[in-house]
């Protein structure tokens, strides 16, 4: 049975909807990130989830039990803010303690829980530092021990990491999986970083103006996006527009090989999908079979990859990525011919909307 | 880092202190002075053994504090409301604050005279002056409340409490005040300074109020008046040296260590 369930959860805010219906239900020790774009509603969402806003309609179960119309003090849940959170006229224990002091947990289980979780989140020598004694990485160990010593029913995580340098971000993203993993408790996880999110989760709902568009495992959201706007927001690709024909998707007098349209009636208007390390480049003069000429535009180094970026002939503006071993990339550069190819199965084609 | 003041500086801060050491110099020299050339405590003794000082000062040392009671009570729940549920509200608050600044002592006094009634324990009694301090001291205490509610983020630090299961009484006591302290502390010294201060409204309303025997003494008791005007300095500064150092105390927690 499903810990948490959203069903049919509207809201608006002076009249302007931010969530249109959403339903989703999370597993006991589920890891479920809310991935979308600014304002697509997932904050909106989990402040409902964690009992700060009322949805207009719909209901938030736990445990099976209609918890809508629970105060947020009477959840058990515990929450991990995208700004610093911390008391900031409490010491790193007594941040901890504060959730079990105030639900009336005996002062020795207090300090025993503070002790444990601060020593779980890595800050057991900084127990009596005050938050601005502590760095911003530090101060969201803390926060996440503080949310912990509740032992909540659901953990709800809000962009924890978004004010953090990139470094400490990777670093932190892997010890909250580590300790979520550990505690074994379910929890929600709001970002707008789809790295973050396809990296951390168990499964990643998409949402957008106010829609869940695609709630999968991470490879099944990177692989076989559901939607045209799912497919263009989960990492890099050409969108191509054409039309279905056969195991193609032809784009004025250029046939783009692609299997899966062939599941589409020939003539309706599709969107050809195309990942960049799907896009194999040749330099050669005689073109290997089934390959389009392209020019390469721009190249970007990623470390052990490069990012090369195309336009393929015959198609006007087209944009197209091919992700090349850096070691191999040496003799590619802007202006170059070139021949792109990849497998005819590895395109997705969505119906054009 | 100390940097190494110049000549241009060093006399600007002579001039400063000359400037205002030498009206408090002369003035205590005054307050020593007995008739003639003779100099000593005797106005300083007259002072202390007079009861009314005593009355005047306890009177309005009480006043000072109820006033600071209401406007705690009063100011700091609404003040936390509009910053968390009533955002837009805040420009209307802000001018209500300041119109105690525009409004003169006197409109201020006889628009409450004839528009309040009510039981004999308020009116007719110097409690009732409670009510114009409060509006007195209400635009610097707004400021100082407000100054300390935009320091932390109210509405972040509300959610994390309730979400660790603190109902709103404990959200108060052990989240918002510990962390508005300084402000408070801040608003509560400058309404003491104010009401030490008033004159015109006990005046008016005929109670003897500490500012109000100065007045009355400085008209019969020249170096009385003067020795008093020392001791009510004591005082404000003394209220003025708190807020400093209160302030001070919270750079101090900001600071890194």
């Amino acid at each position: 049975m499903a810990v948490v369930a959203l069903q049919a959860i509207r809201k608006s805010f002076g009249g302007r909807p931010v969530l249109a219906g959403i339903d989703i239900a999370l597993a006991q020790g589920e890891l479920v990130s809310l991935l979308g774009p600014s304002g697509c509603g997932k904050t909106t969402l989990l402040r409902i989830l964690a009992g700060f806003e009322r949805p207009d309609a719909g209901t938030v179960r736990l445990d099976g039990r209609d918890i809508t119309a629970l105060a947020a003090n009477r959840r058990n849940m515990g929450m991990v803010f995208q700004s610093y959170s911390l008391f900031p006229n409490l010491d790193a224990t007594d941040n901890v303690r504060f959730g079990p002091r105030v639900r009336g947990v005996p002062r020795a289980e207090q300090s025993r829980r503070a002790e444990h979780l601060l020593e779980l989140v890595g800050l057991g020598g900084h127990r009596h530092k005050f938050p601005h004694q502590l760095s911003g990485g530090q101060q969201q160990r803390v926060a996440l021990a503080r949310a912990l010593a509740v032992q909540p029913d659901v953990l709800l995580l809000d962009e924890p990491l978004s004010a953090l340098d990139a470094k400490v971000r990777a670093q932190l993203r892997s010890e909250i999986r580590r300790i979520q993993r550990e505690t074994g408790v379910t929890t929600v996880f709001v970002t707008h970083d789809q790295e973050e999110a396809l990296s951390i989760s168990d499964r990643v709902a998409v949402m957008n103006e106010g829609r869940m568009l695609q709630v999968a495992s991470p490879a099944a959201i990177y692989r076989e996006p559901a939607d045209a706007f799912v497919a263009r927001f989960i990492g890099a690709g050409a969108v191509l527009s054409g039309r279905a024909d056969g195991p193609a998707v032809r784009v004025g007098a250029v046939a783009l090989p692609a299997a899966a349209a062939a599941g589409h009636p020939a003539g309706t208007a599709v969107e050809l999908f195309l990942r960049p390390e799907h896009v194999r480049l040749d330099p050669a003069a005689t073109p290997p079979s089934g390959a389009l000429a392209a020019e390469i535009r721009e190249l970007t180094f990623f470390g052990s990859l490069t990012r090369v970026r195309l336009a393929l002939d015959g198609i006007a503006d087209s944009e197209a990525w091919a992700d090349v071993a850096s070691d191999r990339a040496d003799g590619f550069q802007p202006g170059l011919r070139v021949w792109a190819s990849w497998d005819a199965a590895a395109p997705r084609v969505l119906a054009r909307v | 880092m100390s940097a190494r003041l110049g000549p241009v500086a060093v006399l600007a801060i002579v001039l400063g202190i000359v400037f205002f050491l030498t009206p408090l110099i002369v003035t205590f020299a005054f307050s020593l002075w007995e008739g003639g050339d003779r100099y000593g405590f005797a106005a300083y003794r007259s002072l202390v053994g007079d009861p009314d000082l005593w009355a005047s000062l306890l009177l309005s040392l009480r006043l000072a504090a109820e006033t600071m009671l209401l406007g705690m009570v009063l100011l700091v729940p609404s003040m936390i409301f509009v910053h968390l549920k009533a955002p837009g509200l805040k420009p209307l608050f802000e001018f209500i604050a300041a119109l105690p600044f525009v409004v003169p002592a006197i409109a201020l006094v006889a628009g409450l005279s004839a528009l309040y009634t009510g039981p004999a324990w308020l009116i007719g009694t110097p409690n009732y002056l409670v009510i114009p301090y409060f509006f007195l001291a209400l635009p610097y205490a707004y400021r100082a409340i407000d100054v300390g509610l935009s320091a932390i983020d109210v509405r972040t630090l509300t959610d994390a409490a309730h979400s660790l299961g603190a109902g709103w009484g404990q959200v108060f006591r052990l989240v918002l005040l510990p962390n508005l302290s300084t402000a408070l502390l801040g608003a509560t010294l400058l309404t003491l300074t104010i009401v030490m201060g008033e004159f015109t409204f006990a005046s008016v309303l005929l109670f003897k109020t500490f500012a109000v025997y100065i007045n009355d003494t400085g008209s019969s008791k020249v170096t009385e008046a003067a020795a008093l005007s020392l001791l009510s300095f004591v005082i404000t500064w003394a209220a003025m040296l708190g807020v400093l150092l209160t302030g001070r105390n919270t750079t101090d927690l900001g600071g890194t260590h």
